[in-house]
């Protein structure tokens, strides 16, 4: 479908009108509408906390694809999940450079510190933990993503510090 | 934000305007910036090809393939809209040079891609940004929407005829969309699995229409080979590797960090000057010279220049230029299996030798780390691993076999110790499973 | 396109340029293991099965994705390439649960042939292999995830092949999965492409899941009993306490003229034969108005003894003869040959679907315009009038998308409502349900300014077509016709074909099922009565014996039991159908799959049907017509030409009869074959129509090699003015109905209903 054929703007709306207005403008910014899928999917995903089945079902609707293409795709980004996550999601990176600097050492702390494994929610929601492969701070390692933001060469008492000014915020 | 570092062998020109500010157009302006696609836009795309020829630049993506010639490729005429798209996809393990230049110097790729486009003939250009580059993302959008409104972008671009658009855009989480071929699928929305080539990009690409395809650093370089002119970049590096490159060292070196060097340059003096050699004195056992797909290198081989030809002579890859430097507290085993559960995790499933082969070395080598082997299970690990190589239907296979293969031949003993019940101490370690489960 | 050279394995081969090497080196005989690959749809090269080695590659090539170029050299069988080719095996079987003993697809496995052929039945690995539990998707379609390979062909074939889409791809690495699209359930069309194409026992189908090993099974090709298609469909069958059952249906060798489809039906809904209500004895009404069973010699005699008093006290008008659309050609023939002589009626038809009479006396006499379903495949273009190929006519609708697909045909659709076709069509005209006669009329008429735009737009770029095949539904009839064809026959090259709803429809209509037609399309001098008017006529207490051979005349019609009271009512069926239960005798009769003969389809290609099962108590009608005719006294002989033809008189008299027998002993004779030795023997009537009947004197042999044999049936003399269209009554199934047999079809009706479910949940 060519981005001229476009159906009128989508009316009703599980997503903010801040978001639905974006989505509105992201399908038309490439030669094919379908190209505005991956980031629409992270943008729900942001602003919903998951993939709800609704939101696959209205992203679906105005790409002009099917549930089970957009369940093709999402399943295949390990960044893209269809349960939530804690209000802050700590991706600790494993992967060689940050292992080297005891980004394991950091990923057991987190489990101590926060009572869960990897892709487990506090109870209180306020926290998920998540094991991920290289975020692209191998310099700067042990490297820590926590929802987007880097935190770098870590240590477990930086790390506790880190995971104190998340709980300030959730607790604002 | 990731510390910058600075080492008086550094000779700094993609790394030029880091920590100047420069992600403010204006600064950027300051510092001489969009003067040489002003110059590309009066020249046209044959002297922008030759000059790319000249420059001796090679991809900075990991295989090295010469920019101009990549270019060059592509057809003059073309029913389809042709397409520059920008690979910041950045997820080879030990790399992270690309994330500074999107962080200090948005508008050097903005720049590239537009002269790109010149070169080429094409409309629109796509920055695509790995998933976790958020933040990095909004930088780039900033950029872009300043370039926009400054008539740097849209139609008639600086005043000529010319129209260029340019749309950033992140991934999802996935290594492998960070090979081209899948890089195109993911930006058509859809899963990021390799397409058959050929045809090659340069002919049937984004879209359908031709395209070219090159790493965020390679693009980043191209208007500095403009101001600085071809042939003195070509000139600073080695032979048939021109220019300089980001090597981003991590691991036990004493001062990790993203250094720009000459390419050729030597990888011990990297090692044991410019980063200051091994943390607390240590000894050195191991160096992976271009990210984690690069077959290992021992104390003894690494006497060598870091250029795409020297470091294949020696049996490995320049890559991706993740310098991961290893002490003597590392446990080769370990070490191995955290890189094969790393491709085991990226591969997209697609093929059986890559699908199949990294899933059975992954268990094998979890069980033999767990002091579980036995002694064929070593010969299967490389059995498996050369039994992939250069058959799967992407290099991902490729480049969980190379390293594996090396660890066995150059670590074997290692391999061995662990057998008879010696666990690693390591050994209680999980590995990541699949997201959106 | 132009050839080139090149060499496999030191062969020197030509090719055209452009094929891929796994065909080049197949169409020479040189085998290239493949799963990926699969003719037909889109490349895939991922299982890496294929790899070959070209002198001057750096690496192993997949022989699937490469074209063969001039000078090429191929090696396909060195040791490199053994290896490469085992230890894909190797990392198949590691993860693979190697329970082919249950398997379905156990001795039917394409991972069991190659690792047969290619080694690695070893095993080097030993950890815990990767599993996932069973699902049911559908009433009909299972997955065991652990046995899949990931070679996507199930997933190609319902996206390019179906146009249905029901099945991805989720997860990555070794998480890869195949998902269907309603998160744990199908909702789709039920084909069961997908189980045909896996080529090991991932896709299961509830029909045949875990019931059989498929060497306990005889498999026999016959032809489908529903739609008027006529795929061809391998029955396996197995031997139970009441005869032989199906459990399978598919076509997994191709062999057929629909290649490797077949729709839901073909399937699976064989299951009718074996339905529990099936009738396995002869029924006689009592003189307490009950029905009960009887012995065949008693049923046949009474049947015999009332046809004879009937004829004789009241005369043939008094009688009726109904047929169907689902008994063979010659059972067809014999029919209305037994009506016609020994029942001395007229009053003959069947359950007409669509207007072959009308089509026929359009074309009036121009054999060489019919198209095939294999039109359908080739041609560059086509105009489909009226008719929903994907609901009933699923093979059209198959060959119409791999057309298409393959070749960029251009379609061009006519329709009163939306239809799936729709997505490959070039353009579509909609127009209103009663629009169908004037939008043929305009396309035929000389340029006429008060056409919609839309209308003109569509005609312009029909008459700009070189090679159009017209595809009508029912929603033409009598003249409406005409101008179709008058439009079709003004361009450079047209074929047509006519949509009919049963699997031998056309075949009624051809051999002489009509009021109006001897077989052939010849006029009758006097014309019968028909279906309705038979039943009318029942009504008003004039018709005084009926004989309905495979139809439901009072359960489709929705007549009144009362009506036939005074009519001695016969039956033919599986089933005690609405008819059935008002009738005075009711004879179970043998289905479709339990008997041998020919069929036409609605297009009319011929083809032989093959005796694959059978229920123990049924006789087909073929010899039932029979037996009744013996018992009424009647020479057999002069129905069925068997014998050795002794009766002939080598030209000296010139009775009717005798002058038949001889023409067909000379006939025989010069076609190579026997005269047949048994009244039972269909081919011995196939003889006969082939001799007498226009249009069915195809290649014998082409025939019974399983070759569809166009029928080129032109319209007689004094073709009548009407057609009788009037009594025309589509049938309007679904693909998930098929008519009164349908509703015997259990799991027809379980697919029916699940998807039913699904519509309205998707209703909300
Ligand atoms: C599995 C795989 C992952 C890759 N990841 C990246 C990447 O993250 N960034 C990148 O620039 N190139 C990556 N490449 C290389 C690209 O395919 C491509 O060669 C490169 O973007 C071309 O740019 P260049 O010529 O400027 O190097 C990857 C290749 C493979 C096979
Ligand atoms: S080698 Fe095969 S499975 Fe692996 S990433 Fe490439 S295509 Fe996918
Ligand atoms: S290895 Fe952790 S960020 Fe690269």
């Amino acid at each position: 479908m060519s981005a001229t054929t476009l159906p009128a703007p989508f009316a009703p709306t599980i997503f903010s009108p801040e978001l639905a207005a974006r989505f509105d403008k992201l399908v038309t910014l490439y030669p094919v509408r379908r190209s505005a899928l991956v980031p629409m999917l992270l943008y729900a995903q942001d602003e919903i906390g998951y993939l709800s089945d609704s939101a696959i079902a209205e992203i679906a609707q105005r790409i002009g694809i099917t549930e089970l293409d957009v369940r093709n795709v999402l399943s295949y980004y390990s960044m893209l999940r269809t349960k939530p996550a804690g209000k802050f999601n700590v991706q600790v990176c494993t992967n060689i450079s940050c292992m080297l600097r005891g980004g394991r050492e950091l990923l057991e702390h987190c489990e101590r510190r926060l009572g869960i494994g990897h892709k487990q929610v506090t109870p209180d929601g306020v926290f998920s933990l998540e094991e991920v492969e290289c975020i692209g701070a191998c310099s700067w390692a042990p490297a820590v993503q926590v929802n987007y933001d880097f935190h770098d060469n870590l240590t477990p008492e930086a790390m506790d510090a880190v995971l104190e000014s998340y709980r300030a915020k959730a607790n604002e | 934000m990731p510390t910058l570092v600075s080492h008086p062998e550094e000779v700094r020109i993609v790394s030029s305007r880091f920590g100047q500010g420069a992600a403010e157009i204006d600064r950027y302006l300051e510092l001489g910036g969009y003067q040489s696609v002003r110059k590309a836009i009066d020249q046209g795309p044959d002297w922008i090809i030759a000059q790319m020829k000249a420059s001796n630049l090679r991809g900075r993506g990991g295989a090295g393939f010469p920019t101009g010639m990549k270019w060059s490729f592509v057809p003059k005429q073309s029913a389809k809209p042709k397409y520059v798209l920008v690979n910041g996809d950045e997820s080879e393990p030990g790399t992270c040079k690309d994330h500074l230049i999107f962080l200090h110097d948005p508008h050097a790729v903005i720049e590239g891609t537009i002269i790109a486009g010149l070169a080429i003939g094409a409309k629109m250009g796509f920055i695509y940004l790995r998933g976790e580059y958020r933040y990095l993302l909004k930088i780039m959008e900033k950029a872009i929407a300043d370039a926009y409104a400054k008539g740097f972008l849209g139609k008639g671009i600086f005043g000529s005829q010319f129209d260029f658009e340019v749309v950033s855009q992140t991934g999802a989480g996935a290594y492998e969309v960070g090979e081209e071929s899948a890089l195109m699928e993911s930006l058509e929305g859809k899963r990021g699995v390799p397409r058959i080539k050929p045809p090659f990009p340069a002919v049937v690409g984004l879209y359908g229409g031709p395209t070219v395809i090159n790493n965020a650093e390679t693009i980043a370089t191209v208007p500095h080979i403009f101001r600085i002119g071809a042939e003195e970049y070509a000139k600073i590096g080695s032979e048939r590797n021109g220019g300089t490159r980001l090597f981003c060292v991590s691991g036990h070196a004493a001062r990790n960090g993203v250094y720009e060097l000459p390419m050729g340059y030597n990888l011990k003096r990297l090692i044991y000057e410019v980063a200051g050699g091994i943390r607390d004195g240590r000894p050195l056992k191991a160096v992976v010279p271009g990210g984690s797909s690069t077959p290992v290198l021992l104390p003894n081989e690494i006497d060598i220049g870091l250029d795409f030809d020297q470091v294949g002579k020696a049996g490995s890859m320049l890559g991706s230029g993740g310098v991961v430097v290893l002490d003597d507290t590392v446990c080769m085993v370990d070490f191995a299996l955290r890189t094969i559960a790393f491709y085991q995790h990226e591969s997209c499933g697609w093929c059986i030798p890559c699908r199949e082969g990294t899933d059975w070395l992954k268990k094998t080598l979890t069980r033999l780390h767990a002091g579980a082997g036995e002694m064929r299970d070593i010969d299967n690990v490389r059995y498996l691993a050369e039994n992939m190589l250069g058959r799967t239907f992407c290099p991902l296979g490729d480049a969980a076999a190379m390293p594996t293969i090396a660890f066995v031949k150059k670590f074997r003993q290692e391999f061995e110790d662990h057998l008879d019940g010696k666990p690693c101490p390591h050994a209680r370690h999980t590995v990541p499973e699949l997201a959106a489960v | 396109m132009a050839d080139v050279t090149f060499t496999v394995d030191g062969r020197q081969l030509t090719a055209p340029a452009g094929t891929l090497v796994i065909e080049a080196c197949r169409a020479a005989g040189i085998e290239i293991p493949a799963f990926c690959y699969y003719p037909g749809l889109s490349l895939q090269a991922a299982c890496r099965m294929c790899l070959v080695r070209i002198e001057k590659m750096p690496k192993l090539q997949t022989a699937c994705t490469t074209p063969v170029g001039e000078g090429m050299v191929i090696a396909t069988e060195t040791d490199e390439i053994k290896q490469a080719r085992k230890s894909m095996l190797e990392l198949l079987l590691a993860n693979h649960p190697l329970d082919c003993p249950v398997c379905d697809a156990g001795g039917e496995c394409e991972l069991q042939d190659m690792t047969f052929k290619y080694g690695a039945g070893g095993s080097k690995f030993t950890d815990i292999k990767n599993h996932r539990d069973e699902q049911q998707w559908s009433p009909v379609v299972f997955f065991d995830r652990p046995r899949c390979i990931l070679c996507y062909r199930c997933v190609r074939v319902c996206n390019e092949g179906m146009d249905v889409a029901a099945l991805g791809i989720q997860f990555r690495n070794s998480g890869a999965v195949i998902a269907p699209n309603d998160i744990t359930s199908l909702d789709c069309e039920q084909c069961g492409m997908c189980i045909d194409l896996c080529p090991v026992g991932a896709l299961t189908s509830d029909t045949y899941r875990y019931k059989t090993r498929p060497w306990e099974l005889t498999h026999v090709g016959t032809i489908c009993t529903h739609c008027g298609d006529g795929c061809k469909t391998t029955l396996g069958a197995r031997r139970e306490e009441n005869g032989m059952q199906i459990v399978r249906g598919d076509n997994r060798d191709k062999s057929g003229m629909n290649g490797d489809f077949l729709c839901v039906k073909g399937r699976y809904a064989f299951d009718f034969a074996n339905n529990p209500e099936r009738l396995t004895q002869p029924l006689v009404r009592q003189p307490d108005g009950k029905l009960a069973p009887a012995r065949w010699e008693d049923a046949i005699a009474l049947v015999a003894r009332r046809f004879r008093e009937i004829r004789e006290e009241r005369g043939g008008a008094a009688m009726g003869v109904i047929g169907s659309t689902r008994i063979t050609n010659e059972e067809a023939y014999l029919l209305q040959k037994f009506a016609r002589g020994p029942l001395q009626t007229a009053n003959i038809d069947h359950h007409r679907t669509t207007d072959y009479p009308g089509f026929v006396k359009a074309l009036g006499g121009e054999t060489a315009h019919f198209g095939s379903i294999a039109d359908a495949l080739t041609a560059p273009a086509i105009l489909l009038v009226g008719g929903d190929p994907t609901e009933e006519h699923p093979l059209l609708a198959w060959n119409l998308r791999t057309n298409f697909r393959h070749n960029g045909s251009r379609i061009y659709i006519a329709n009163h409502r939306a239809i799936k076709l729709e997505h490959q069509a070039k353009a579509t005209l909609r127009i209103s349900y009663g629009g169908y006669a004037d939008l043929v009329r305009s396309l035929a008429a000389s340029d006429d300014a008060s056409l919609p735009a839309e209308t003109a737009h569509f005609r312009d770029a029909l008459r700009a077509e070189q090679n159009l095949l017209i595809v009508f539904g029912a929603e033409l009839r009598g003249d409406a016709i005409a101008p179709l064809i008058q439009f079709g026959l003004s361009l450079p090259a047209a074929k047509f074909a006519c949509l009919g709803d049963f699997a031998n429809s056309r075949g009624a209509m051809d051999m002489g099922l009509h009021p109006a037609f001897t077989p052939g399309y010849q006029a009758v001098s006097t014309v019968g009565l028909s279906l309705p008017q038979m039943m009318d006529a029942a009504g008003r207490n004039e018709l005084a014996a009926l004989y309905v051979v495979g139809d439901d005349p009072v359960g489709r019609l929705g007549l009144a039991p009362e009506s036939l009271r005074n009519t001695f009512l016969v039956v033919q069926d599986m089933f005690l159908t609405a008819t059935a239960q008002v009738a005075d005798v009711v004879l179970p009769s043998a289905s479709l799959y339990e008997k041998s003969g020919t069929v036409t389809n609605t297009y009319g290609d011929l083809q032989p049907v093959k005796k694959a099962a059978d229920t123990t108590g049924v006789r087909s009608d073929l010899e039932l017509i029979i037996r009744i005719a013996d018992q009424m006294g009647e020479d057999i002989r002069a129905l069925v030409p068997f014998g050795r033809g002794e009766r002939g008189d080598m030209g000296q008299s010139r009775g009717v009869q005798s002058g038949e027998a001889d023409r067909h002993a000379v006939w025989l004779a010069a076609h190579n074959l026997e005269p047949k030795l048994s009244p039972f023997d269909p081919d011995a009537l196939l003889d006969e129509i082939q001799r007498l009947v226009p249009g069915y004197d195809v290649d014998r042999f082409a025939l019974m090699a399983g070759e569809p044999q166009p029928v080129r049936v032109a319209a007689g003399s004094n073709f009548p003015v009407s057609t009788g269209s009037e009594s025309i009554q589509p049938a309007n199934d679904t693909l998930f109905t098929s008519g009164t047999l349908g509703q015997y079809s259990e799991k027809l009706t379980e697919v029916n209903r699940f998807q039913a479910e699904k519509t309205l949940v998707a209703a909300g």
